[in-house]
């Protein structure tokens, strides 16, 4: 058994939730400077330059990369034997982002409740997800969410006949219909089998994988190559002004399912994909 | 093709204004999101004045992170513009000439735009950092409890955009993927 208090906890959130937003992860910078290199459009390469200045200026003016700073989605990893003291970990988990957001001067973008639309004013709460895992240590992912590839999101329950070739067209309308509201180029998070929320669950965490590495599975390490492919040549571009650049990269998640069932969620985000990780 | 013009706009600055035109933009824009359009409608509605003169104006769809001290606004980059479709026509109606956001728009909103002489800007979503530093003043001018959502009057020179839906019916978004397709 170790013991950790949910101070630890809070702090860490409060500076990831800065980091994330003022600094893009090395994997995506990469893959954006290659895009740069590649996009044969000119618009195309002149939008993706200005991203790069973007992520210059951000980093040196302390000033987030998009001004939608997001929902803050968190991923707890949570070893079983460890024994959290000094108070309720959800509510640390917020009052971190609650810290975070002010002190970064991060836009607060949650409103309390999806109707009557009040802004909570301090950006939570946040969106936790909890996994216990073997050990004694905690790995906090923090991945604040911008709604506009967010609302381009989609979840498809195929049916098992449909097969790899329905699964590959249901992503590709995804990409089609989201064209520049989800601010291209995306990256694409899939999740393939389990139930409905599974699905989306795999999806969201899948954008949290860094850009450069493909998944384990060959076939669906081949299925994220060959989509990646077909996507880029969808024409949408940079912006949606058009290009070859389109996705910087598809990320597949899947799991078992049932015998009846072949969901498929596809979280769209866009080449803002913050995401910061830390172990405690 | 690259252009320079002073917002509010004037008729015969944007009368040649054609879909993937890069135009730098220096004056006067007026920032709304979903809440400050709804409660436009609102004042519309009630038969009350909007907050500002549209007439010739250009709205910004944006609601930016917060200032910090000594700087006159925070990231500053586009919101989706179809979540204002609902409104757009109706303001394009009353005289406002310009939109600058990102994304899809309805067809009513382009038809608007051509019945109108209007026209349809897209900045880079995501380039928020990049964008603040062509905004000099910012000032809130109504809706303030909306906070990130009230309107703002906007000082900014040579703003980046681009053309994307003119008054000639043209649309960048539906043009320029076809030219970059490869699929089958």
């Amino acid at each position: 058994m170790r013991t950790v208090n949910v101070d630890k906890v809070t702090e860490a959130v409060r500076e990831m939730c800065i980091n994330a937003n003022y600094f893009l992860s090395s994997d995506m910078q990469k893959k954006l400077k290659e895009a740069a290199e590649q996009e044969e459009s000119p618009l195309g390469k002149q939008i993706l330059c200005q991203l790069q200045e973007n992520l210059q200026i951000a980093g040196e003016d302390q000033i987030p990369i998009c001004q939608d700073t997001g929902m803050a989605v968190i991923f707890l990893e949570i070893g079983q034997e460890v024994y959290f003291e000094g108070g309720d970990l959800t509510e640390a988990v917020n009052e971190g982002v609650r810290r975070g957001y002010a002190e970064g001067y991060l836009r607060k973008s949650v409103v309390g409740d999806p109707l009557i639309r009040e802004n909570t004013k301090d950006n939570t709460p946040a969106v936790i997800h909890y996994e216990i895992v073997p050990g004694d240590q905690v790995k906090i992912t923090v991945a604040p969410k911008g709604f506009g590839s967010e609302n381009m999101s989609r979840i498809f329950m195929l049916k098992p006949a449909d097969g790899p070739e329905g699964v590959k067209e249901a992503i590709l309308s995804a990409v089609r219909e989201a064209g520049p509201n989800a601010c291209p180029p995306v990256i694409v998070g899939v999740g393939i089998g389990g139930t409905f929320e599974k699905s989306a669950l795999m999806a969201k965490k899948a954008l949290t994988r860094p850009a450069d590495q493909r998944a384990e599975i060959p076939w669906v390490r081949d299925m994220e190559e060959e989509l990646l492919k077909k996507i880029n040549g969808l024409g949408i571009g940079p912006g949606g002004l058009g290009g070859r650049v389109t996705a910087l990269a598809v990320n597949i998640n899947t799991y078992a399912t049932h015998i009846a069932g072949l969901p498929v969620a596809v979280n769209m985000c866009c080449h803002v994909n913050r995401h910061a990780v830390r172990t405690i | 093709m690259e252009k320079q013009i002073q917002a509010p706009l004037l008729e015969e600055e944007i009368r040649d204004l054609r879909a993937g035109d890069y135009v730098y933009i220096t004056g006067t824009l007026y920032t709304a999101r979903d809440a400050a359009h709804k409660r436009m409608q609102e004042a519309l509605d009630r038969g009350e004045d909007l907050p500002f003169d549209i007439r010739g104006q250009v709205i910004y769809y944006m609601g930016p992170s917060p200032a910090r001290e000594g700087r006159p606004i925070g990231s500053a980059g586009p919101t989706t513009a179809s979540r204002m479709d609902k409104y757009a026509p109706r303001l394009l109606d009353l005289g406002l000439k310009g939109m600058v956001g990102k994304g899809k728009r309805t067809r009513e909103v382009l038809d608007a735009v051509v019945r109108n002489k209007a026209v349809y800007f897209a900045a880079v979503g995501g380039a928020g950092a990049l964008l603040s530093k062509r905004i000099l003043k910012a000032e809130v001018i109504a809706y303030e409890d909306l906070g990130t959502e009230a309107i703002r009057k906007l000082s900014v020179e040579n703003f980046p955009v681009i053309v994307v839906a003119d008054r000639f019916g043209n649309n960048l978004y539906e043009t320029a993927i076809g030219e970059y397709r490869t699929e089958v």
